[in-house]
């Protein structure tokens, strides 16, 4: 019954806020998570680091337009290149040496780099929060029939789905794209086809971790106070996106991200009571999809080849 | 007897596998002339498999040589293997179930450039395996076995390769689509193209074949040509399951 009386009690402009809000943060959510399933899809690991990714190019926007004083379009450009060039990196040092090694190692492996980066920024970047820059119209608040939004709440959706068609086009017309699906199916034929492998796993990680950027600079738009562990809750979460649309799946990612992401706004709306448990939101729908679909919404029944 | 190195399009020369301390293959060694049938029979376990993945690069040798085209390609990578004409019919078809039919041929093309030869080729495939072009669009993990297995070897053909390694290509086939698929590597090998076969149906095999070694437990223990060994009264006896007489 409160179920219904907070419904009631909400007006229908609170109820079109709440849902710009859910919509924007579900596209965030949406676009880190599909860094963690395409990696997954490939490598069949959880890239730990993923999280602090999204931390470093928070970092890499706010330097580049704080300190170096680059027109925050450019410094856009050069935080997404930067971001790409830091998933390499990371793969090639932390997960490649360990292709061969058993699953777990590669695992810690991806648990170290993600403490690793926090560390770094900590140490480099002091553990104070720091106030993401305000950027000239998307960070000014508009308003739209009655309910004030702020504007990155409406280019963030679209530069999502933006993101999204182009990605799909990537993975699914172009022969990039047909070698990350067979790569991702079976590495040795792959291999026995021509294919190099290691360069289709840069390409997976440049592609995750471009739109880790991507997503990081609107979160830092949206949510200006940036620290060194401010990757972790959102990186996880992200990844719980990705398991419960089916890990490996984009189109998963991105329907959990969006079923987080909404779900988390809409519950603090409905209940504020409730409002500590937030983060918590994210765990419960995740135990409760897994349960009745160990494989999430739209992941494939798998039968591992023993 | 001619034995003249240009005349072996593959050349296998003591060839040891381990994997994990216990050797697979000990040491053994066999020729491939150009524009012939070989067959390799023996038993599961064998070792047969191990061969071809290591002719291939996906294991490394502990020792010995293979040599293609009079080039030494002992323990490089697949990919600059590849790039050679060899190619591979694997073992279980093991076709990209998540690719359509026409995708799974295309990759087999990656490595070449030339668009429109490609597109000659596919066609080509399709007219050899009808099954195939009815089917373009499907997933190809929708397709029955046989048609797997003749996708298998059309994404093979797709490289265009000069040698062409089939590994246990009758493997949970039935009699009818084992004989499609021994009709149609016949057709290929008149055409030109050098096969090396690996089989556990070594009647099937031995049938079709110019030449012919047995595995056993890592050793080579008889050769012969495809005729030869037909007659041989161990080999019927273990092979093909007829009594010695």
């Amino acid at each position: 019954m409160e179920y219904f009386d907070a419904i009631a009690n909400m007006s229908a402009l609170s109820f079109a806020q709440h849902m710009v809000n859910g919509i924007s943060l579900g596209s965030l959510y949406a676009l880190i998570a599909i860094g963690y399933t395409m990696v997954y899809g490939i490598l069949l690991m959880i890239n730990f680091a993923h999280g602090d990714i999204v931390m470093m190019a928070c970092y890499f926007a706010f330097f580049g337009i704080t300190a170096f004083h680059i027109p925050w379009y450019f410094t856009f450009i050069i935080t997404i290149i930067l971001t790409a060039i830091l998933g390499v990196l990371i793969e090639r040092s932390a997960y490649r040496p360990l292709r061969e090694a058993p699953k777990n190692s590669i695992l810690i492996s991806a648990i170290g780099a993600s403490f690793l980066l926090e560390n770094l920024a900590n140490y480099l970047f002091s553990g104070r929060p720091m106030r993401f820059p305000d950027v000239p119209l998307l960070s000014q608040n508009i308003s739209i029939g009655g309910i004030e939004i702020q504007a990155i709440c409406l280019v963030i959706p679209v530069v999502t789905i933006l993101s999204l068609v182009v990605l799909l086009h990537i993975v699914n017309h172009t022969k990039t794209g047909m070698a990350m699906r067979a790569v991702s199916k079976d590495y040795e034929i792959a291999r026995v086809m021509g294919i190099n492998i290691d360069n289709i796993i840069s390409i997976t990680f440049i592609i995750g971790s471009a739109l880790a950027a991507i997503g990081a600079i609107m979160y830092g738009i949206r949510y200006p106070g940036i620290t060194p562990m401010m990757g972790v809750m959102p990186g996880l979460k992200c990844f719980i996106a990705a398991v419960i649309g089916g890990i490996g799946n984009i189109k998963g990612a991105v329907l959990g991200g969006f079923i987080l992401g909404l779900g988390e706004i809409l519950i603090v709306a409905f209940f504020p009571d409730l409002s500590g448990y937030r983060d918590a939101f994210a765990f419960i729908v995740l135990i409760v999809i897994l349960f009745y679909k160990p494989t999430g919404l739209l992941g494939e029944k798998t039968t591992e080849k023993v | 007897m001619l034995t003249w190195g240009w005349m072996k399009m593959l050349k296998v020369e003591n060839l040891v596998v381990s994997y994990g301390g216990i050797e697979a293959l000990k040491g053994i060694s066999l020729e491939v002339p150009k524009g012939e049938i070989v067959t390799l029979i023996g038993a599961n376990g064998a070792g047969k498999s191990t061969l071809l993945r290591s002719i291939v690069g996906l294991v490394k040798p502990q020792s010995g040589k293979i040599t293609y085209e009079g080039e030494d390609i002992t323990g490089r990578n697949s990919q600059q293997i590849v790039k050679k004409g060899l190619t591979l019919v694997p073992e279980g078809r093991r076709i990209f179930p998540n690719l359509t039919v026409l995708e799974n041929l295309q990759i087999g093309a990656y490595m070449r450039t030339d668009k429109d030869g490609i597109e000659k080729d596919i066609k080509r495939m399709y007219e050899l395996f009808p099954r195939l072009e009815e089917r373009s669009w499907q997933m190809a993990g929708t397709l029955s076995g046989g048609e797997q297995q003749m996708l298998a070897v059309g994404r093979a053909l797709l490289s265009r390769p000069q040698l062409l390694m089939m590994d246990e290509p009758s493997l949970g086939l039935a009699p009818l689509i084992i004989k499609d698929i021994f009709s149609i590597m016949q057709e290929i090998n008149q055409q030109g193209m050098t096969i090396l076969l690996i089989e556990q149906n070594a009647n099937m095999a031995l049938k079709v074949a110019h030449r012919a070694y047995v595995l056993e437990t890592g050793k080579i223990t008889m050769s012969g040509t495809g005729a030869e060994l037909l007659e041989n009264p161990e080999i019927k006896a273990a092979y093909l399951g007829k009594k010695k007489k």
